[in-house]
């Protein structure tokens, strides 16, 4: 093997287009890692499999950009949270009110719509829903009253849309539609035209009131969610998580284990191969036996058996990926390092006395790092698709949500064969981008590493 | 023999610890389930000692107080599975039933060899001949098409790839059904017809992923071998290209790709585990898996051996098929 100089290297690599095409990619990669380490909080993701956390969200929804292609516009989900709000004070009665305005523009009635509040109040207030209506009718939803209290408290409640008392009410105001409301549900009868079951677009105004004796009373919290189909940039899941959260922790994950479970591999593969090839005879019989050993194994089966058994930790993970990952790393290596022993630089670093870990260190070593890097760009492919296989089996560290965690639920919910691509394209293509990535860097730097392939 | 001697005892401390862990497992069950045992006891420390006590027990008759590595137990452990008695399943059972572990692999084995092995051979076919193709043809339109594709499957998880293919035909265009298992009981003279039905869509998706790979590893072959003097010579003496690619090319191609088949014909036997869960395929590969999720000794145990026996009779046979492509090897 001839020498190269790094400056060579550097310069080859920069003409192959592979190589160019290979190193933005992972830049890109890079930038979203630094994104979503900075941008999205890390509660977040350590908050991915509480499904309390994900409650506001809409279940399976289709990433909200789908509507720019579509002519019949699918209902968006919309979190209102900064009503208007008013106090009015009419003698003994205060009524707080708020008013979310909501502008429904879509060809499909939405799923749900549910009001998130906690009122502060004492007694035994009255809370009234109403909405008025694009064109101009006024229904009344809900009249309740909060549990009484005598002291101040707060009260924390979800009203959906499914309350039984909500369907009622709306039954008794089924003069002012021309169909029947019989087996309709709130929300299609609320978004509905008056002459046809159909939607009916314009801006609607909910109106909640809360009516008591006390001038005391408000709504700190008060939120509207009008559950639709469509949800933020990648949509989301069965357990209503948002995918655009997963898919950009994935990413320094992936990268993460990728990186790191290639740089150990290679560099164990290295000293092992290296120090074998040096030392030859006996000690390279055997290290090279064992090495066999492991290379008869099979990799995923073992991997399985010692994530079930031990632990899946992420950590060790990457542990049981080196393990199995070096060991043709230090084959190549060894045989180089057959090759360089023989040199006359060698015999001269013996003659003078060195010591043997110095002239591996000093004299061998730096001439096999083109290959290292080489092989470094090659495994990481292999690390990241077969921690995410791991995932998908179910096998993943269920703390971080990587990409093959996302795919396991997908597969877990069948999203294949129901049609949700959202949920299984994404992951997927970042996998086989970020592996992408890495193969070009791989393949241009072994072109110019490796004279044989060069033509 | 001693890659499986290897096999079990690298394996070993933790298949003892999955088998205590079974026996803790059954022990607690057991109790559990009878309620007046638990009762009987006046504090939970008392109870948990006599829950201790005949997990003890139980370890010791089945003598695993020993460690796995002590003679004894090896030597027995490897007499039954050279037999090929690989004992009864703790948990997993056949389609028919039986909870042996020969009738157990013995069922799952055709349909991967159905499923794999004519998707490895499909597979070597057309990689050796657009290899080759390519191989003669360097820098063509041909060779940077098989390159590059090559290049980019390899990068693609084969698993997801058979997500989308399901999500393609199966929800898309209804052509293929998701599920590749029949619905349809074995007895059924329409059974081969359905499996075959069930089949195409993983064997498709293995097939389209598998041979960019192995059309570049021929390929690299092909282009040593087509700039050696003796394809020049027989160029020059008229003999036409595709004669000289097929017959004299791939003849000195033949050794390398010979002990790649003979390995992946015997890989292919074990299944891919993922790909076999995406698919639901009942064969090899799911049953490993299901094995070891409910730590059923025995199955992994058989499974293994059946794999590295073929494995080794695969080498074998490749380094028997290498002398008689390359008489260089032949000695003696």
């Amino acid at each position: 093997m001839s020498s190269i100089s790094p400056g060579e290297i550097k310069n080859e690599f920069v003409r192959s287009k592979m190589g160019i095409a290979g190193i933005s990619i992972l830049v890109i990669l890079i930038t979203i890692s630094v994104v979503a380490i900075i941008a999205i909080p890390s509660e977040t993701f350590s908050e991915w499999n509480n499904p309390g956390n994900w409650i506001s969200y809409p279940k399976v929804a289709i990433p909200g950009w789908v509507n720019l292609f579509l002519i019949e516009k699918i209902p968006e989900h919309q979190i209102l949270e900064k009503p208007i709000k008013k106090i009015e004070v009419s003698g003994d009665i205060s009524a707080v009110s708020h008013q979310f305005r909501l502008n429904f523009n879509y060809d499909d009635f939405p799923n749900d719509f549910i009001y998130e509040f906690s009122a502060q109040y004492s007694g035994a207030p009255l809370l009234e829903i109403s909405v008025i209506r694009p064109d101009g009718i006024r229904l009344d939803l809900l009249s309740t009253s909060l549990p009484n209290s005598n002291t101040d408290t707060i009260h924390t409640e979800r009203i959906f849309s499914t309350d039984e008392s909500i369907r009622k009410k709306l039954f008794l105001q089924s003069d002012k539609f021309d169909f029947s409301l019989d087996k309709l549900s709130s929300e299609d009868i609320v978004f509905s035209n008056s002459e046809s079951n159909t939607p009916l677009k314009g801006n609607y105004n909910f109106v909640i009131n809360l009516y008591g004796v006390n001038s005391q009373n408000q709504i700190p919290d008060s939120t509207l969610i009008v559950g639709g189909k469509a949800f933020g940039v990648m949509g989301t899941d069965e357990l209503r998580r948002d995918l655009a959260i997963g898919l950009l922790w994935g990413t320094p994950l992936a990268l993460f284990i990728g990186i790191v479970v290639a740089i150990a591999s290679v560099v164990m593969g290295l000293l092992y191969g290296v120090y074998a090839g040096y030392r030859g005879k006996k000690t390279d019989e055997a290290m090279m036996r064992f090495n066999d050993v492991i290379y008869a194994l099979p990799a995923l089966p073992f991997l399985i058996i010692l994530s079930v058994t031990i632990s899946n930790s992420i950590f060790l993970m990457i542990g049981f990926l080196t393990i199995f990952g070096w060991v043709g790393i230090a084959k190549v290596s060894r045989s180089m390092a057959l090759q360089i022993k023989t040199r006359g630089y060698i015999d001269a670093a013996e003659i003078m006395g060195q010591k043997k870990s110095k002239i591996i260190l000093r004299h061998i070593l730096p001439q096999l790092l083109p290959y290292a890097f080489a092989s470094v760009a090659i495994s990481v492919p292999a690390a990241i698709t077969t921690e995410a296989g791991l995932s998908f089996l179910g096998l993943g560290d269920p703390s971080f949500p990587t990409w093959g965690q996302i795919l396991h639920d997908a597969n877990v919910y069948g999203a294949a064969s129901r049609g949700l691509w959202w949920w299984i394209m994404p992951p997927g293509m970042m996998i086989a981008i970020t592996g992408l990535a890495f193969v070009f860097i791989g393949n241009a730097l072994d072109v110019i590493v490796n004279p044989k392939l060069r033509r | 023999m001693i890659t499986l001697l290897l096999t079990i005892s690298l394996v070993g401390s933790n298949m003892d610890t999955i088998l205590k862990q079974g026996v803790v497992f059954q022990v607690r069950a057991e109790i559990t389930e009878d309620p007046t045992i638990a009762n009987s006891f006046a504090s939970s420390d008392e109870f948990e000692d006599f829950v201790q006590d005949q997990i003890d027990q139980r370890i010791k008759i089945l003598g695993l107080d020993e460690p796995w590595y002590s003679p004894q137990r090896i030597g027995l452990t490897m007499y039954k599975i050279l037999l090929l008695d690989f004992g009864q399943a703790t948990f997993l059972t056949s389609d028919a039933g039986s909870t042996d572990v020969k009738d157990i692999i013995l069922e799952k084995l055709p349909r991967t060899i159905l499923l794999f092995t004519t998707a490895t051979i499909i597979i070597s076919v057309i990689g050796i001949f657009l290899g080759a193709l390519s191989g003669s043809k360097v820098g063509s339109a041909i060779d940077r098409v098989t390159s590059s594709f090559a290049i980019i499957s390899s990068s693609f998880p084969v698993w997801w790839i058979g997500m989308l293919m399901i999500f393609l035909f199966a929800f898309v265009y209804q052509i293929f059904p998701a599920r590749a298992t029949p619905s349809i009981p074995s007895s059924d003279p329409d059974y081969i017809v359905s499996l075959l039905y069930h089949m195409a869509l993983p064997l498709i998706t293995i097939v389209m992923i598998g041979f960019g790979a192995w059309a570049y590893l021929v390929r690299n072959f092909m282009v040593g071998i087509m700039q050696e003097d003796f394809i020049t010579s027989k160029k020059i003496m008229g003999i036409s290209k595709k004669k000289i690619i097929y017959t004299h090319a791939l003849k000195n191609a033949a050794p390398p790709i010979v002990t790649i088949l003979a390995l992946s014909l015997s890989g292919s036997l074990g299944g891919a585990i993922i790909t076999e869960a995406v698919f639901d395929w009942p064969g090899m590969g799911r049953l490993y898996f299901e094995a070891i999720t409910v730590m059923d000794l025995p199955i992994i145990i058989g499974a293994t051996y059946i794999l590295t026996v073929f494995f080794l009779i695969s080498i074998f046979i490749a380094d028997l098929l290498y002398g008689y492509f390359d008489p260089r090897v032949r000695t003696g």
